[in-house]
Formats: structure tokens, sequence, C-alpha cells
């Protein structure tokens, strides 16, 4: 990727660069599903790099850069580091670009676990023993959390970016969204493990609406007690290996819920 | 236009696909000597990650894969789940399944016919420029998409990785007022699919025959989604699993998917063209009749015309939903009971677990297969007596028809040698495209022997 040339804040419309990085492209199809909105927003903004949507490829520096995916491979090790030289702010989406993503279940396994039972030839393969972050490889200017994001919540982030001001996306848990739609609460009234009391809001509380316990998607929403969760849970009747798998999972990267599947891991 | 007898081209980052790929073409003393379909993206080990996690995690997990199609993992992971574990979901399961699935049909056809194929028949960069010269079209196939997105949130719960599902059905089952606010949106966008047939159908096709062996799901007399025998246009026709017995996966230098031939051998295509062409006498009336009209021939063997084919499945995916709204009646229980053996933690009734565990014997096993928007979707899995994922094995459409999009280079290369470079290389980009390729999909299902440092 060229740095060269130079579009600029000056210029009247921004530049935008998606990049993809590994992951589902999920986040990505979460910005083409914003129907109503999708001809003015990429109508307020020039499409410098997009390739899901346009064979256009400009050269950086762009303005605007949103990276979906996380980094597992040496190439994308130095590919984003090329991506955070070109962008004057750059934003992360999406699970798997902010915690790694479920693929980061692979910094949990043993070498022995990997068995390559239908994988015939490893030396065609290059990829890095861990799915981390990209926030663990260069600055980022801000995280916009979820598994996928909520569609919504990305408008919110890009029109606060265009009006130059901080986005207003909430941290706090996801019982403030299920309270407020009017949901009895599943952990309390029924014993079914949630996850609601330590994770972001932001979906809407869709899974208890829909009946079930709350799986972390959103990740870690602040200041959270993850272990007075887990003493609730067991008592319930979870036990530790349900405990490490419930806290393990598409937000298994993020640090609360590392430690806390970790407090429930027999091996080291 | 002359240039060297000797040359190559190609593209390293295709556009307007999903996930990561490119190709390359080699042309040697004037002849097509060499084509790949180079897929780089990064694997994410998905087959190797889903061991030892709860079966009842499958189809939040395998969503994960694609989130273009995750409604196609959630289904095929839960019929091989199902099938695994002896469990019949109630006709009412199966049909809000099946108008689920109408949604993701519609939401992917439409954004793959309008924003990421379409453009290539006017020389178009992208959808942008579409709209710059034709905004209302675009403007249409926003609103298909958005209908298609509408249903899979109502019945899904959103419309990406939709959190509704679950091995035996679904958490809770819609009302039957949510369903029936689906009927005036899918009406108009009946009349809008018409109308796409028909835009389509007047688009410049190059002239390009593929001998392809088509690979489908046929489903007793309806036009096939969620399931039904596998069948080709070789004469095969068995189950689930004796397809997964016939699909051999090769793992070869350039690409990070595995390629699959049938019985080892042949390659074969699967997605809307071999669909239409082994169950076009299925499709619902207005959809055979936008067919005829498209002067639609059984089978289509043009590559390009593809986007026809997908145009007449949209029509057909709102006519199918419309009858399953208007003759919806909630699941009840929404999930078919089920062993929990461990719970899965997150959604689990903890006091359950013990109860499952004596149910769940000896280990099991079970296939299943669903036709994603692009193609058969295989999932095998074996599931141990604690209800945890021994084995898995997921075989995504893509990889299924790689051999066959590299045929279709060679063939759109070899006609087009006397074209100038550049628009040989957009020619072929559009080969690639025309069986809307899920790079994502196909490059997430390699297991590793990972090295670390001592």
């Amino acid at each position: 990727m060229s740095v060269a040339g130079q579009v600029g804040l000056a210029h009247p419309k921004p530049s935008l660069a998606v990049w993809k990085f590994a992951s589902c492209d999920g986040c990505q199809v979460s910005l083409l599903d914003l129907e109503d909105q999708l001809l003015d927003l990429l109508g307020a903004l020039d499409i410098s790099y997009f390739l899901e949507v346009t064979r256009t490829v400009v050269d950086g520096p762009y303005d605007l850069a949103i990276v979906e995916g996380s980094v597992t491979t040496p190439a994308d090790a130095e590919r984003i580091k090329a991506v955070r030289a070109a962008s004057h702010f750059l934003v992360t989406v999406g699970a798997c670009a902010t915690a790694g993503g479920i693929q980061a279940l692979r910094n949990y396994a043993d070498t022995g676990e990997y068995v390559p039972t239908v994988y015939a030839n490893p030396a065609y393969i290059s990829s890095l023993p861990t799915s981390t972050p990209v926030s663990a490889h260069v600055t980022v200017d801000f995280e916009l959390h979820g598994c996928p994001i909520n569609p919504v919540q990305l408008l919110e982030v890009i029109t606060a970016y265009l009006a130059g001001r901080a986005p207003r996306i909430p941290d706090f848990p996801v019982c403030r969204e299920c309270k407020a739609a009017g949901n009895v609460c599943l952990l309390v009234a029924e014993g079914v493990a949630c996850l609601g009391p330590v994770t972001s809001a932001g979906c809407g509380a869709l899974c208890p609406t829909v009946g079930r316990g709350c799986f972390g998607c959103f990740g870690p929403a602040s200041t959270v007690n993850t272990a007075s969760l887990s003493s609730r849970l067991a008592a319930d009747g979870a036990s530790q290996e349900s405990l490490k798998r419930i806290f393990r999972g598409f937000t298994a990267g993020a640090p609360e819920f590392e430690k806390e599947s970790s407090r429930h891991d027999p091996q080291p | 236009m002359t240039h060297s007898r000797d040359y190559a081209f190609g593209v390293d980052a295709l556009a307007r696909v999903e996930g990561e790929g490119g190709f390359r073409v080699v042309v040697r003393d004037g002849a097509v000597s060499e084509v790949a379909l180079d897929i780089f993206e990064p694997p994410r080990f998905f087959e190797a990650l889903l061991v030892g996690r709860s079966y009842r995690e499958a189809p939040d997990i395998t969503a994960r894969i694609c989130g273009i199609c995750p409604v196609a993992y959630q289904m095929s992971s839960c019929a091989a789940m199902e099938s695994a574990l002896d469990i019949v979901p109630s006709r009412q399961v199966v049909d809000l399944r099946r108008l689920l699935y109408c949604g993701e049909w519609l939401q992917s056809h439409a954004l793959h016919v309008y924003l990421l194929h379409a453009p290539d028949f006017f020389g178009y960069e992208d959808a942008v420029q579409l709209a710059a010269h034709d905004k209302p079209v675009v403007e249409r196939g926003l609103a298909l998409k958005k209908t298609g997105n509408k249903i899979m949130g109502t019945v899904g719960g959103r419309a990406v990785h939709p959190v509704n599902v679950r091995v035996g059905g679904f958490y809770k089952a819609p009302s039957p007022f949510e369903i029936s606010a689906l009927a005036e949106p899918l009406r108009r966008a009946l009349d809008a699919s018409l109308a796409t047939v028909e835009w389509v159908a007047g688009f410049d096709f190059p002239d390009v025959t593929g001998d392809y062996l088509f690979v489908a799901l046929r489903d007793e007399g309806r036009y096939p989604i969620e399931g039904g025998r596998v069948v080709s246009s070789g004469g095969l026709d068995c189950t689930p699993a004796e397809f997964a017995d016939a699909v051999v996966e090769e793992h070869v230098a350039r690409s990070t998917a595995l390629h699959a031939r049938l019985f080892g051998q042949k390659p074969y295509l699967t997605g809307p063209l071999a669909r239409y062409a082994l169950n076009a006498g299925a499709l619902t009336p207005l959809a055979a009749e936008a067919a005829r009209r498209a002067q639609l021939e059984v089978p289509c063997r043009n590559p390009f015309r593809s986007i026809v084919v997908r145009a007449v499945e949209m029509v057909f995916a709102c006519e199918e939903a419309l009858r399953l709204v208007e003759s919806y009646e909630p699941p009840e229980p929404p999930a078919a009971d089920m062993p929990d053996p461990e719970g899965n933690g997150a959604g689990a009734t903890p006091g359950a677990e013990r109860a499952g565990a004596e149910r769940a014997g000896a280990e099991r096993a079970g296939a299943g297969v669903t036709e994603a928007p692009r193609g058969v979707l295989l999932h095998e899995y074996n599931v141990g007596p604690d209800g945890l994922i021994r084995h898995a094995r997921i075989v995504p459409p893509t990889s299924q028809n790689q051999l066959t999009i590299e045929a279709d280079l060679r063939r759109v290369a070899e006609a087009g040698l006397e074209l100038p470079p550049e628009e040989l290389t957009k020619r072929a980009e559009v080969a690639v495209r025309n069986h809307d390729p899920c790079i994502s999909c196909a490059a997430h299902f390699l297991d590793l022997t990972l090295e670390r440092a001592p």
C-alpha cells in the first residue's frame, strides 16, 4: 500500500478507507445494512479504499480509516502498521478488531489440540499463534464493539467524525437496556446464565429479549465485577468448565473476560 | 491491439467479493497455460476451535464464519446436530426456519445483484457510480436488501449473526402480529424483484457456456432451501451423510481454502445456476413466469447470466416468504426438547445439565446440508456423551466451486485472448464474481498445527 499522494483533512470531502483483517465481513456488511442512509453516507465521503464496495483504489493518506478483523498473520502485523501510518483517524469495529474475535480461542489452545485432521500441508500456511486486536499493534483512535457491531452505532461514529465531535456510545451494562425493554430478569427469575451484568450495552438486550442469556458479544462494560457474577452462576449450578467457556466466547480476548475465564481454567 | 505471446495478467485483491482473494492467468505461446484463484484470506481455524465447545454453541460460533450468510451456517449446523442427536424439529419450526432463510437469500442476492455484480454490466467501478446515473434502481436494490434484513431481524433478532436460532428450533417464537407486519414490505419486495428480473435480463451477456456438473439439494417438490437430498446433473442422489463421504478436499499451495471434488475426481458447481438447473420445476408460480419471460433456459450454462437466476430466486424468496407469513403458526414449544449436557454456560438452564448427561449416550455423528445463497453448505460433527464437540468439518460452497471458478477463468481467458489486457482482466474479474464467491467462508475451515517457540 502506498502512502504517497496528499488528500488530507483540508479536502472538502473526507476520504474513507475500509480495511479487512481476519474476520467474517459482518461488520462491513453492517455498514451496508444502513440501507436508508447508505447513499448519503457514501456521498459525504470520498471512498478511497473499500474493496467490498468498489474497484476504485486511491492512495493514502486517508482521513477516516475503518478496520475490521484481528491480526493473525505475520503479513497482517506489518499491514496494520502501514494502515495506521496512512490514516488520520483510525476506528476499529467489531469483536475481532477490538478483542481478537472468536478466532482468539486459538490463544488458549495447546499445539496438540490443533491436530491437522483436515489440513494436509502445513507448510503452505503462514499464521501467528495468536489472534490479537488491532490495539495490540498500533494506536487506535476509537473502538466500536459488538459481534457484529450495531449499524446505528456505526452511523453515530461516522456522523460524529464528520461533525467533529466525540461519538456517544454507551459503556454501561446490557442490564440497563434489558430493563428498558421491559424484560423479566432471566438470571434472577429463571437462573439462566447471563453475561448481561458485565457486558457493554449497544445491542438493545437482544438475547434476553428472546429468552436466552447474554453471551457477551459487545465485550466488557466499564467497571464490571466478573468474579461476583461467576459466584452467582456457580451457586446456580454452573460448573468450572462452563464458567470458563461462557467468558471465553466471542470477546475472549477482552482483558476482563480473559482474566475471568482463566480463573476457571484448570490448565494454566 | 497486439501483445507478446507470453504474458500474465490478474488481480491481486479482487473488489466487490466477500473476503480477500485474487487471481492469476498465465499465457504462453498465445495460449492460456495456467489459471489460479488465489485465496489469501487469513485462516481462522473454526474446525479446530469448535472442538471442546458445547453442541449448543455450534450455530452461534459457525455463524461467525460469514457475515453475509450467517443463517446458512446456523441452519446447516442445526441440521447436522439434530441428525447426530436424533432430534426432529416440528413442521412449524421448519417453516419458520424457511422464512428466516428466505430473508437471508433476499438480502444476500440483493447485495450481490445490485451492489457487487450489476456495476460490471455498465462498466462502473461500483454501485455509487451506478446510483449517480440511475438512483432509483440502486434504491430499489437497497429496499429489497432491507426487506430481507427485516425478515432476519423479526425472526432471528438481528440481520447479522441472528441470536434467536438454537439446535431444535428457536429461543422464542415471534408473535403472529410481528410476522404479519412482514407482509406489506414483502408485497412491495415482490414487485421490486419482478422488476429486477426484467432489468437484469436486458443486460449484455458475453456468450460463454460452461460444461458444469451441477450439485444442489432437492426437497420433495419444493425449491430447496433448508433441507433435502443432495442431487447432481450426473445422477447423484444421496443423503447429506453420504454426500459428506463423497466430497473429498485437497489442500494446495496457493490457497488458504481447500478444493473440493466429488468422489475425489470431478470438480462441480453449486449455487443458483445448479439449484435452478436441478429444481426449476419447483419454482413458485410468479418466479417461474419471470424466468420464462426472461427467456432463462433450463439449465442455464452461461455463468454471466447467473445474475438473472439470482433475480428469479429473489422473486421466489418473496413469494415463498409471503406464503409462510400468511400461514404462520407459532411453533409451540419454540424448540424441540433436547439433551443439555454441561449446559453451555450462557443461555443454558444449569439444572438441566445433569438430566441431559444421562440422556446423551455414546458419541454421536451427524451431517447437515442446506442451501446457502451461494450453494450447498455441509456441516459434519461428532458429539461426545458430555455434549461437547469432538470433531467438526465444514465445507462451504465457495471451496466446492473453486475449481469450477478456475475452469471459468480459463474459458473466459481463452475466449478473450484478442481483447486488450485491461478489458480481459475486467472480464476475468466478472467471471469470478459471477459465482458470488465468499472467500471469508472458504478460508475458514482449515485445521492447523501451531508451531510455538520453545
